[in-house]
């Protein structure tokens, strides 16, 4: 039974993802986009995953789309220069995607899943995955955190080394 | 639960390198505020110093027990590559200097964003776990992203650094994805995990095939191996030419690690398979590399090209899947830093700040007006091309034989054979320099105390590997031998 919502929400996100990336109109995408998000967070929640699915909400739908919507109004993108500047790459790039879409689907169908189980523990299972997740950053990924960490300062700092202009000149 | 704690092993002690590194940076970062624009070099000193030294620090933080939940393991293998990592950022930052005083680029972030890319190398080398791999390699590759476009006014360094920024995102993502699978397949993203459960199956899964070729994918674009490549001559043309050093040394390396530890500790149970995919790859890569640097007319241009021959070089010896092939890895990446790195610390030195001295053709008749330089340059292109008496010679050697020791006669044909076709470009830069008169008289910029520094030293490094190579080769080979037992 719970397949069905599971294809009613996967179908939507394909829908509208398609729709992204068809849409002329650059803040038409990006809601298109946020449909695409919603859907996936739906997703999450039916792999009881409530933390994932809330993280996806707060920070994809509601940061990153802000931050699109922010830079189409700033860069006022209009919908003339939204136009096709591909140089027949879809000659090349269609074909190689559709064999690697067949080759991932055969694998996906024709092979053997051999794939154990994670660490599905009853905790996890009964909704309690967000408390688990904070043990399990705090503890087994305590290191890759805390370089987590500096990654983000690096990248804040650079960020502003490419925008700051030198002022004395 | 103190048990369950101990099973952690959070022990500091194995990460003591990246602590002090972490410290040093920070600590410029900070000063960076007070340094008036005109002295930022003294950040640049201070910057050598710490990593001067943190150097004895990561050589003597051994220890093989997995710590931090499995995520870290400061072996042999890792306080070698750390090592390399080091030295070649010491070497970047000292013939930066100059270049950012000579460029008018006075900017205190270039110099810790240096440290935090080593940083980055250094988590790499380190992990053990797939988690901790890409936030390393994540790490180092936006403090490259930033160094690379850091002369934003111009438009070379710009166009080179959204290539490198956008193909440096999609290898991730190929990446990402490839781990995906492999986390499907397995159920842990430990390297140790993995290979426990992928020698346990009978059957080969095709998850786990598909990840091997998308991991591979990934990190052929760290490396820049053959198709993988494209992004790497523009970003190093763009780069601080320093900064084209250090990517093509440290991150080169810091990619070989991983590819290494990941393909040696995680997928020894498919080596049938992933084995047939580097062969081509690294002929591929060796034949195009030396072929395309025929014709370039930048020197950065050619020495990137370069690169990638030499990548496929290494790339041999990952497939030979032996101690002696992968020592020969390491051994190469330890010379290719004193060499490379020597060869660019000419090129900084000789460039200027409108962009004379970056084509072949401005070397001409160097060693006329400037003996030395001519000299020092001639040597390391000598040791790129793999010359005796220079270490270039004793690493393709090492990386050779142990082909051949393993029957891969046609690979090793081709890689003897790109070597020759590479001798013809290096060869050409040095006869401009010896052949030709100079046109002009032009004012040639004097050789700074830090440039003799690193050019006495790398030039030091490379004819010492290449006379008495045994003691490096005999450490490469120890920290080398537990992944093979």
């Amino acid at each position: 039974m719970e397949q069905i919502p599971f294809f009613i929400f996967a179908a939507i996100a394909v829908l509208s993802a398609i729709g992204v990336i068809s849409v002329k109109n650059a803040v038409h995408g990006a809601f298109y986009l946020m449909i695409t998000l919603l859907q996936v967070a739906a997703i999450f929640i039916l792999l009881r995953s409530p933390f994932l699915a809330a993280v996806q909400v707060f920070i994809y739908v509601g940061a990153v789309m802000v931050l699109f919507l922010f830079a189409v109004m700033v860069l006022d993108i209009g919908k003339e220069e939204l136009r096709e500047t591909f140089n027949q790459q879809g000659v090349i790039a269609i074909p190689a995607v559709l064999v690697m879409l067949a080759l991932i689907g055969y694998m996906i169908i024709g092979g053997k899943v051999l794939a154990p189980a994670g660490n599905l523990t009853d905790d996890v299972l009964i909704g309690n995955s967000t408390e688990v997740l904070g043990k399990e950053l705090y503890t087994k990924y305590l290191f890759p955190f805390e370089v987590v960490s500096i990654l983000l300062l690096i990248a804040l700092v650079g960020a502003i080394v490419l925008v700051m202009k030198d002022r004395k000149r | 639960m103190p048990s369950a704690l101990n099973a952690l092993n959070l022990n500091f002690s194995t990460i003591w390198p990246e602590i002090i590194l972490t410290a040093v940076a920070i600590i410029i970062l900070v000063l960076d505020f007070f340094v008036k624009k005109e002295n930022k070099s003294i950040l640049g000193y201070l910057s050598v110093l710490g990593l001067l030294a943190v150097i004895p620090v990561a050589a003597m933080t051994v220890d093989p027990a997995p710590s931090f939940g499995g995520m870290v393991r400061a072996d042999g293998f890792s306080a070698f590559f750390n090592v390399i990592f080091l030295i070649s950022a010491v070497f970047t930052v000292l013939i930066s200097m100059d270049y950012m005083e000579k460029m008018n680029i006075q900017r205190g972030e270039y110099y810790y964003l240096t440290l935090f890319a080593t940083l980055g190398m250094m988590v790499m080398a380190s992990a053990n776990d797939f988690v901790n791999l890409y936030v390393g390699l994540e790490t180092m590759a936006i403090s490259f992203y930033v160094l690379v476009a850091i002369r934003v006014d111009n438009r070379k360094s710009v166009e080179g650094a959204l290539k490198y920024f956008v193909l440096g995102a999609l290898s991730s993502g190929i990446l990402l994805y490839g781990i995906a699978f492999a986390y499907g397949f397995s159920g842990t993203t430990s390297l140790t995990g993995i290979a426990s459960i992928g020698s346990r199956l009978s059957s080969q899964s095709p998850f786990l095939l598909l990840a091997l070729a998308l991991i591979i994918v990934g990190f052929g674009f760290k490396i820049a191996a053959f198709p993988f490549h494209s992004w790497s001559p523009d970003a190093y043309e763009g780069a601080p030419v320093p900064v084209a050093g250090f990517l093509s040394v440290g991150s080169k390396a810091a990619a070989f690690a991983v590819f290494v530890r990941v393909f040696v500790a995680a997928f020894p149970a498919f080596h049938g398979h992933w084995v047939d995919l580097l062969w081509i790859l690294s002929a591929a890569t060796m034949v195009y590399g030396s072929v395309v640097a025929i014709s370039q007319k930048n020197i950065v241009r050619m020495l990137a090209y370069s690169s990638i021959a030499h990548a496929g070089v290494m790339l041999m010896g990952l497939l030979v899947y032996n101690d002696i092939g992968s020592a020969g890895i390491l051994y190469y990446l330890l010379v290719y830093t004193f060499m490379n790195l020597g060869a660019f610390a000419v090129i900084t030195m000789f460039i200027r700040k409108d962009g004379r001295g970056s084509d072949l053709s401005d070397y001409r008749g160097l060693a006329a007006a400037r003996p030395l330089w001519a000299f020092f340059l001639a040597l390391f292109l000598l040791s790129l091309a793999g010359i005796p008496p220079t270490g270039g010679f004793t690493a393709k050697f090492f990386i050779l034989a142990a082909a051949i020791n393993a029957r891969y006669y046609w690979l090793a044909a081709i890689g003897v054979l790109s070597t020759v076709i590479a001798l013809f470009f290096y060869a050409k830069v040095i006869f401009y320099m010896y052949m030709n008169e100079r046109a002009d008289a032009e004012d040639l910029p004097v050789m700074g105390a830090t440039y003799s520094v690193v050019l006495i030293l790398t030039a030091i490094g490379t004819v010492i590997t290449g006379v008495y190579p045994a003691p490096f080769m005999d450490i490469a080979l120890k920290v080398i031998k537990p992944f093979f037992m």
